[in-house]
Order: C-alpha cells, then sequence, then structure tokens
C-alpha cells in the first residue's frame, strides 16, 4: 500500500471517529463559552447514544432518532443548568453527579426499551437504517482530500456548522452577548442581558450537540447499543475544549489531532510497521498532548496577555444581587 | 450552592433506595426450604453479549440444574479493586457459601477473604492463586482458537488475517499463536497481524482496531475482545470474521462470522458447586479442556465447505482424545529463532507465561 493510500485512509478513520467528538466539543464550547462548566458530557452523550439507538430501532427513522438524542442531551442538561445557575450549586460537582447519574440511567434503560425476547434487550440488536458514508462522485477520488468527501451525512452537516458557528460567535451580536456572558455576567447584565437566560439556553444547546455526538456513535460509526459505548469520550472532550482554546472554529483542529492519534496507533500496528513507539504510550498520548497544550497556552498567555485564555467567569456562579 | 447539595443528597438516596429494593426481595425469599447461596462476582454487566454474558449462561445453566436447592446472588460490573473484598464479604454476610469471581485480578483480593472465612468456598476464574478453600479454573481455549485459524486460512482468497487483541497477556498471546499456527497448517503463507487496543471492552476502540486491519487488507478478522464490534466492521465491508465467546454468527444474523470459539463455563460451576452441597469440596488448580467440554466452537457458517469441516472436526477429535495439541512439536518465533524442538510437548507453565509469537504473527507482544 503506497502512502497516499495510507494517509487518506487513516484520514476516512479519523473522520469516521471524529465526528462524535467534534458536536460534542463544539456543545461543551457553547456552554464554556457563557461560563458554565459542564463536566457532565460523557453521561449527556451516552444518554444520547441510547436515545438515538432506542428510537431508531424502535420506529425505524433516522430523523427522530437524532432529535430525540437532542431532546434527552438537552434534558439531562437541563438539570445541570437548573443546579448550577438557578441553585448556584458547585458545577463540578453538579457536572460529575451528571456524568455518573447519565451512564447509570443509560445502562439501566438499554436493558429495558428493546425487545423483551433478547436476554439483554438493545445491546447487539442491529436497526434497518444507519447513517452510511455517501460518496461525491469524482471529488471522493481525489487522493487524501477525497476521505472528506466520503463521509456520513452526520459529518458533511459539520462542514457548515463549524464555519457557522466561528462566525456565528465572533462576528454576530448574539455571538458577542454570549462572550459577554462569558468573559463579564455583571457588565453584561448592566447592559441589560439576562444573564441566566443566556446561560440556561446555551447549557441547553450544549447538551443538545453532546447528545448529537452519542448518537453520531450509536447511529453512524458503531451502529448499535453497548453499555458504555463512549468509553471516556465525554471527557476527552473537556480536554478538547481547552485544546480549542474555546473557539467554535479550532474545534476540528482538535479533533483531528485527537482523533488521529487513535487512529494512527492502529493503522501503524496494522501496516505491520516495526514500532519504535509502544502502543500503550499512543494509548496514553491524546492525554498527554492535552497536557502540553494547557502548558503551552499558559505560558504564551503570560506573555501575550489573554489572547488564548478561558472565559473569565468560568464556573463562576452569578447572580444579579451579588456583591 | 448549600441547596444544591441538599438536592442532590435527596436525589442519590431516592436512587438508592429504588436499587436496594432488587436484592431486599432475593434475601426474603430464602428463607423457605434454606437453598445453598451461591455469590456469582462479574468484571463486566453480562450485557457486553461476551466474557461475562457467557459466564452468565454458566450461572443460569447452573441455576436450570440445581433448581431450588441453590440460589444464586450475582454481582455485576465489580471493579478489580480492594472494594471486591467488601463484596465478598457482603456476599459472606448475605449467607453466600459459595463464591465464583471471573476475571484475573479478582485473584488477590479473593484469597484475603479466603484465608479470612475458611469455611466458604473460593473459585476463580483464570488465575493461579490458591487456598486450602480456594481453586482457580480456566480452560484451554487456544484449542478452539486453533480450529477457527484453520477455517480463517480456507476462507481467505489473500492469506491476510487480522486479529484484533485486548492486552498483551499470555492468555491472549497463546490464543493469537494458536489461531496462527492452526491457519499456516492450512495455507502456510498466511499471517495473522495483529492490532493492541490495550482494553477489554471499549466498542468504539475495538471497532477501528479492526478497520484498521481491513484498510491494510486482512480479509477475515478474529478476535479477543468482549464485543462483537470488530466482527461487525468486518462484515460491514462484506469480509469475513471469527467470532468469540458466544456464537456471534447468531448474534449479527449473517454466515460471513466463520465460527466463534465458545465459552461452557456451566461445565465447571456444576460440579464445583455439586461438590460443595455434597460436602466434598476439594480445592484444585483446573485448566479443563475439550475433554471436559469447558471449550467449543459454535455451530460452523454454511458457507465453509462441509468436506473441510471434516477436515476440523476430525483436528477436534484429535485434540479432544488427547492424540495431538497445538504446541507440539517444532516451533519457531516471529523473528525466526527455534522455540521448541520437533517431537517436544510445550509445559503447561510454558503456555501460561507465553510471551512470543510464532512463525507468521506480524506484530510486537510488547
Amino acid at each position: 500500500m503506497n502512502l497516499l493510500d495510507f494517509i487518506t485512509r487513516l484520514l476516512a478513520a479519523t473522520l469516521a471517529m471524529g465526528t462524535s467528538l467534534t458536536y460534542a466539543t463544539l456543545g461543551e464550547v457553547y456552554t464554556e463559552k457563557t461560563g458554565i462548566l459542564n463536566l457532565g458530557m460523557e453521561g449527556t452523550m451516552l444518554m444520547g447514544a441510547l436515545a438515538g439507538f432506542a428510537t431508531a430501532f424502535n420506529t425505524g427513522n433516522l430523523l427522530l432518532a437524532l432529535i430525540m438524542a437532542m431532546l434527552v442531551g438537552a434534558l439531562l442538561s437541563l438539570i445541570h443548568a437548573f443546579l448550577c445557575i438557578t441553585m448556584r450549586a458547585n458545577q463540578v460537582v453538579a457536572g460529575l453527579a451528571i456524568t455518573m447519574f447519565g451512564t447509570g440511567l443509560a445502562n439501566f434503560l438499554g436493558q429495558r426499551l428493546g425487545p423483551a425476547t433478547n436476554n439483554f434487550n438493545l445491546t447487539g440488536m442491529n436497526i434497518a437504517n444507519k447513517f452510511s458514508n455517501i460518496a461525491i462522485p469524482g471529488l471522493s477520488d481525489i487522493p487524501i482530500i477525497g476521505a472528506l468527501f466520503d463521509v456520513s451525512l452526520l459529518t458533511y452537516a459539520l462542514y457548515i456548522i463549524l464555519p457557522f458557528s466561528w462566525f456565528f460567535m465572533y462576528k454576530t451580536k448574539y455571538g458577542m452577548v454570549v462572550r459577554a456572558v462569558g468573559e463579564n455576567p455583571r457588565t453584561a447584565a448592566a447592559m441589560g442581558i439576562s444573564v441566566t437566560k443566556i446561560r440556561y439556553l446555551y447549557t441547553l444547546i450544549g447538551g443538545m450537540f453532546a447528545g448529537l455526538g452519542g448518537a453520531c456513535l450509536s447511529l453512524s460509526f458503531i451502529p448499535s447499543w453497548n453499555e458504555g459505548m463512549t468509553g471516556g469520550k465525554g471527557w476527552i472532550v473537556i480536554a478538547l475544549v481547552i485544546f480549542s482554546t474555546w473557539n467554535p472554529g479550532r474545534v476540528i483542529i482538535g479533533t483531528l489531532v485527537f482523533g488521529g492519534i487513535t487512529s494512527l496507533q492502529f493503522s501503524l500496528q496494522a501496516a505491520g510497521l516495526k514500532m519504535v513507539i509502544p502502543s500503550q504510550f499512543l494509548g496514553f498520548s491524546p492525554y498527554l498532548i492535552t497536557l502540553v497544550v494547557l502548558t503551552a497556552m499558559t505560558i504564551i498567555n503570560q506573555k501575550k496577555k489573554g489572547s488564548f485564555a478561558s472565559p473569565s467567569a468560568l464556573g463562576v456562579s452569578f447572580a444579579i444581587d451579588d456583591k | 450552592m448549600k441547596k444544591g447539595i441538599v438536592l442532590l443528597l435527596i436525589v442519590l438516596l431516592v436512587s438508592s433506595f429504588a436499587f436496594a429494593q432488587g436484592s431486599k426481595e432475593a434475601a426474603s425469599s430464602a428463607k423457605a426450604d434454606a437453598p445453598m447461596k451461591v455469590g456469582v462476582i462479574y468484571i463486566s454487566p453480562p450485557g457486553d453479549m461476551g466474557y461475562s454474558y457467557m459466564h452468565d449462561q454458566g450461572t443460569i445453566a447452573m441455576e436450570k440444574h440445581f433448581g431450588d436447592k441453590i440460589q444464586v446472588i450475582r454481582m455485576e460490573g465489580i471493579p478489580e479493586n480492594e472494594s471486591s473484598e467488601r463484596v465478598m464479604e457482603n456476599l459472606i454476610d448475605e449467607g453466600c457459601k459459595v463464591i465464583f469471581a471471573n476475571s484475573y485480578n479478582y485473584q488477590q483480593y479473593m484469597l484475603n477473604v479466603a484465608q479470612r472465612y475458611p469455611n466458604v468456598y473460593f473459585e476463580h476464574c483464570s488465575g493461579y492463586l490458591a487456598n486450602d478453600n480456594m481453586s482457580n479454573y480456566f480452560g484451554r481455549m487456544y484449542q478452539m482458537r486453533y480450529l477457527s485459524g484453520m477455517i480463517a486460512a480456507k476462507m481467505s482468497p489473500t492469506g491476510k488475517l487480522g486479529y484484533v487483541g485486548a492486552y498483551n497477556t499470555p492468555e491472549v498471546v497463546r490464543g493469537i499463536n494458536a489461531f496462527a499456527l492452526g491457519a499456516r497448517a492450512i495455507n502456510p503463507k498466511a499471517t495473522v497481524t495483529v492490532v493492541w487496543t490495550n482494553t477489554w471492552y471499549d466498542p468504539s476502540l475495538e471497532r477501528q482496531g479492526a478497520i484498521a486491519l481491513l484498510d491494510q487488507g486482512a480479509d477475515v478478522i478474529a478476535q479477543h475482545q468482549d464485543t462483537t464490534e470488530p466482527a461487525k466492521a468486518a462484515i460491514e465491508r462484506g469480509k469475513y470474521a471469527i467470532g468469540y465467546n458466544a456464537d456471534f454468527r447468531g448474534m449479527i444474523g449473517d454466515d460471513r462470522v466463520l465460527v466463534s470459539p465458545m465459552w461452557n463455563w456451566g461445565n465447571y460451576m456444576i460440579p464445583a458447586v455439586q461438590s460443595a452441597l455434597d460436602g466434598t469440596w476439594k480445592s484444585q488448580s483446573y485448566w479443563g479442556g475439550l475433554e471436559d467440554e469447558m471449550i467449543h466452537l459454535s455451530p460452523i457458517s454454511p458457507l465453509v465447505p462441509a468436506d473441510f469441516v471434516k477436515q476440523v472436526e476430525a483436528k477436534q477429535a484429535e485434540i479432544h482424545d488427547g492424540k495431538w495439541d497445538v504446541f507440539w512439536g517444532a516451533l519457531k518465533d516471529n523473528t525466526g529463532a527455534v522455540r521448541q524442538n520437533a517431537g517436544q510437548k510445550m509445559s503447561d507453565e510454558a503456555m501460561l507465561t507465553m510471551d512470543w509469537f510464532v512463525e507468521g504473527v506480524i506484530g510486537k507482544v510488547n
């Protein structure tokens, strides 16, 4: 196999796996931009994966499945929003609780939403329809770039959603409102913006995207339901948000790098290359890179104040009558 | 802030009541005719449809066999750390006389508990530690891996076989070697390329490993993983798959799953519990093979030619009758070094510590 082929297939594998990560990361960026930290992504993604799969299994309707995944994702983050914004609970504690609750509930329901004839219900069931890859004739034959044009509808949608998200966040009035709430909620409130409303809205949007990210797994990449099938992706998402420096436009860089490393470790082994790097090292390298990026960012920020910083009010609750 | 924590506590409290109810029901129905209680500890939920699922099939067989003479208490998804000791002690508090645990790293914790409770029998699967009241047991799965390797090589047009492996433990390495030996007995040019996922259970990583192998031209995917994802990835590309643990052909519903090496844990669990009931229980280190039906092959796919199935069955009979075994005779490793001379039979100890690949395997153990 020549190198061009190798890279093309590596990119294809990266995109297939990275789509789920990209949606969820984008969602978390939206949420964190308003100053709310949602560590419940793992649980939210898993619930989204279950909701999507269960709907597709029982109705065969993929569009409905996506809507259900987004609804369930939004519902879980509504709990988070209520705890963090209305009750002003510790955001870290609330987020961890959402993850534990979400993963537990998903595994519990996964054994109850399918046909009773099967011992383990939804686990191992197949769905009639899934989001398959659609190749664009001509474009998909180009080496390397072609991989971008042989993906599922869920990935194609990202080609529009990602640039739009960047434009929305940095070039529109609404985006400015979001950033203002995350940077300085007091000033935003003084300007007549309802901090509570904006934070609720974007926490829900974040949950919707996380649910969608989970559904990408269960409706496209792994078209089935498996307990704990997100396998820690919700935590990688938290790292990827840092990697993207809270910029929706940069989200794709993180997912490509992270997804790429995971795919590369398998491709190298499968190609039978005498690896200098042990597979275990490649396995934890995504997290190592997060540490490196975090360190680099801190250093850059010290020199060039604030260019890559997190939203100033991230993790801090706010009420209009606070002093 | 405070309100939030109070609310959280209430939610936790309510949910713990809901979950506690199940175990209470189990306890109260016990008194009627005092069946012997048996505790079963699983590393993953039986819903993994793989390793713990097959253990649970053994438990179900045991329940059917003994009827109301025993009562089983299942503990699912128990982590392999100190907390497993608490779980075992809880089972003993509930009155369990026999306790099974199905994963390797429980063994030290089980031994600790076994030493504290001499009147309870402990059964540990896949380890090597034992005590007066603790046995270990496992099966010679490599024999089935060999047979599945024969079938894989027969059906592969290119002879390029792929193998998705979990961890580089002797158990997995032994399975890969047996698979490769079986394959090369049919097609001497066959190769087995190994991809490590470094996890027993992660559907997406398992699938990615298989995809990487398929991208490199493998046309049969075998696996030592807990989910059906590697096999599914192969089927979706129109290639062949070899299952593991359970009958994947039935689960996936596609004849391109050629065969699945399977466990039959009930065949160990039933006699073990019987001896506990009879008071004849003895500590042992048990490594059962084909002759004990601890392991077997699933029905072979109709895509495999019937006369070849006969050839596989003949080999199986040889193993069954003890006339031949997988690691008998001359063996070279994949660097070309001679590991065993003709006429030699590998000892159980050498098999249980295997850390090298046979000729024809592409990959590294470490």
